[in-house]
């Protein structure tokens, strides 16, 4: 219990909000904060506990936002079953392409390499299949009742999200106590001498691909039901990789709260960079990439590790806390 | 005669036109230390990745207690009892001495409180007890190759492989490390070790194989050893060897 206490206070705190506020712009700006946090955390469950740095999460983002929209729309199925085996269905994708690149041994550049031109092939093959809808996307139809996972207002999505974020939190933070984690760990910092120590380390890297590519997953069923429109770009594109590789290097690697730290990050300086600049196209994304250099100079522990030297510096000067 | 727990048969290993071991078999008998010995590029590290299966060999077979282990991968044969320390010391490089440990001792002790009192327990025994909280980069070389150890007692081996945990250590160093050697053996764990420090040798092992040039050309007792014309010329060359036995001056 003490493990998770920080998780639920900042939940707790952030549950608050639509209390305070019923502004659509600062909801909407947190929900898709939020669901960068998620997508954030999926990344760094794989990359920053299992220093498998993909670069193509998109693919399990994608699965999860046009399993449960197809689902729907071509097969009426309820949105919630639909969410539930889009989240399946990106698991299974995280799984295959997972096993194909452990049992070939491809690590660093060549796993990263490799798992973006699965993204970039499911793309491809989304824009012309018929069944996403092809180059026009997939709409799905509105329908403001909570058993279609619609809601009038915005709050409610809020409190969903914010739910699936604690969750993901409290998930990283037991998977940090357990011996899975440690054994995750131990197979990103030498997996020879993890070996020699009795850990399948194609199955532990599997294992967490899997778990990382369901977190991803979730993120692109929310996506879809939230904007209720989902296109191959959306979906597959590299945005979306990029994105979850951000969050969690700037907001810092293997910390819990480091995904929601840079997702936080970087969609307010996204926000402030289109309120200066308009919606000059890509101006976002060279900002983040200055973010990024800026982090991996300067803060290599990204955000969190930041704030955990400052408490370190300035906060045993004030009181003493016995190590 | 003590039960082989370990049993090498006619094991060859070629890399490319290289033949690194030629037809190597020998037992590792049940609870006692076997060295191995051999001048640089003999195949001993290789003989050893072959038992601790980071390395197939080309030919040949390993038993470990009476089963074929030979294609079995790394983990599978760790989590039969077999345990190896490297020679250039392999620690997690981010995780904490007592998180080090207990990444192994997890293996038999599914929870955290558990498997960080065992690694705690370990690292006493290995004398890292009061290094529990540092990261192995400010480790002196004596506690990394402790913390090797010590890693490797982690899993509850039967056999333990011991690549030159001597090596680099300072003489007073090697005196406390030697009986902590002794100490593993008398818990009944089988060890088996590569080592270029002779004075430990002498004193650990019970069992010497001399292996030069992928072969093993000598076996038996460590003192009988030494003194195997054969054995001096490997190290020492034809014309050294034969001065040093007729001054009868042995290794």
């Amino acid at each position: 219990m003490r493990a998770i206490a920080p998780v639920l206070l900042v939940i707790a705190l952030l549950a608050c909000v639509p209390v305070v506020t019923a502004s659509n712009l600062v909801l909407n700006f947190l929900v898709t904060t939020l669901l960068l946090a998620l997508l954030g955390q999926a990344w760094n469950v794989l990359g920053g506990y299992g220093g498998q740095y993909s670069f193509g999460h998109a693919a399990f983002f994608g699965t999860g936002a046009y399993v449960s929209a197809i689902l729907q729309v071509r097969f009426g199925m309820n949105a919630w079953l639909a969410f539930g085996i889009g989240i399946a269905a990106g698991a299974f994708v995280g799984a295959v392409i997972g096993a194909l690149c452990f049992r070939s041994g491809l690590r660093g550049s060549y796993f990263a390499l490799v798992t973006l031109a699965f993204a970039e092939v499911l793309r491809i093959i989304a824009s012309v299949a018929p069944i996403t809808g092809a180059g026009v996307g997939t709409l799905i139809p509105l329908d403001l009742r909570p058993e279609a996972f619609q809601f009038q207002s915005r709050a409610p999505f809020y409190w969903i999200m914010l739910a699936v974020v604690a969750v993901s939190l409290v998930l990283v933070r037991l998977l940090e106590k357990s011996r899975f984690g440690a054994w995750l760990v131990a197979v990103r910092e030498n997996e020879d001498a993890a070996s020699a120590l009795g850990i399948d380390a194609f199955r532990i890297k599997l294992a967490a691909m899997t778990i990382s590519a369901a977190i991803a997953a979730a993120a692109g069923g929310f996506y879809a039901q939230y904007f209720l429109f989902v296109d191959a770009g959306i979906a597959y594109g590299p945005r979306v990789s990029v994105e979850a590789l951000l969050a969690a290097i700037i907001g810092g690697l293997a910390t819990v709260f480091g995904p929601l730290l840079g997702a936080i990050a970087i969609k307010t300086l996204g926000e402030l960079t289109k309120l200066i600049a308009g919606d000059a196209p890509g101006l976002d994304l060279v900002v983040y990439g200055a973010m990024l250099i800026m982090v991996v100079a300067f803060a290599p522990r990204g955000i969190a590790g930041l704030l955990t030297e400052l408490r370190d510096r300035f906060g045993r000067g004030v009181a003493p806390v016995p190590a | 005669m003590a039960a082989a727990l370990l049993r090498l048969d006619g094991v060859c290993k070629r890399f490319g036109g290289l033949l690194a071991l030629d037809h190597v078999s020998f037992t590792a008998e049940k609870g006692r230390i076997t060295a191995l010995i051999g001048p640089n590029g003999a195949g001993k590290t290789t003989l050893f990745a072959i038992i601790s299966g980071f390395v197939r060999p080309s030919q040949g077979s390993v038993f470990y207690a009476s089963a074929d282990i030979t294609s079995e991968p790394p983990h599978a044969r760790a989590r039969r009892g077999i345990a190896r320390t490297f020679q250039l010391v392999q620690p997690f490089a981010e995780l904490t001495v007592q998180d080090n440990i207990a990444v192994g001792a997890y293996l038999t002790r599914p929870a955290r409180a558990d498997a960080s009192a065992a690694a705690a327990d370990i690292a006493r025994l290995v004398g890292l007890g009061s290094l529990l909280d540092r990261l192995p980069r400010t480790l002196t070389v004596s506690a990394l190759k402790r913390l090797e150890l010590a890693r490797a007692l982690a899993i509850e081996p039967r056999l333990l492989l011991l690549d030159e945990i001597l090596a680099g250590l300072n003489p007073s160093e090697i005196r406390d490390i030697v009986p902590i050697i002794h100490d593993i053996r008398d818990r009944g764990i089988t060890i088996v070790l590569i080592e270029h420090v002779m004075q430990a040798v002498m004193s650990l092992a019970e069992q010497v194989l001399v292996l030069a040039e992928g072969r093993i050309i000598a076996c038996g007792p460590p003192r009988t050893v030494a003194s195997d014309p054969e054995v001096v010329q490997a190290y020492f060359g034809r014309n050294t060897a034969a001065r040093m036995l007729a001054q009868g001056d042995p290794l």
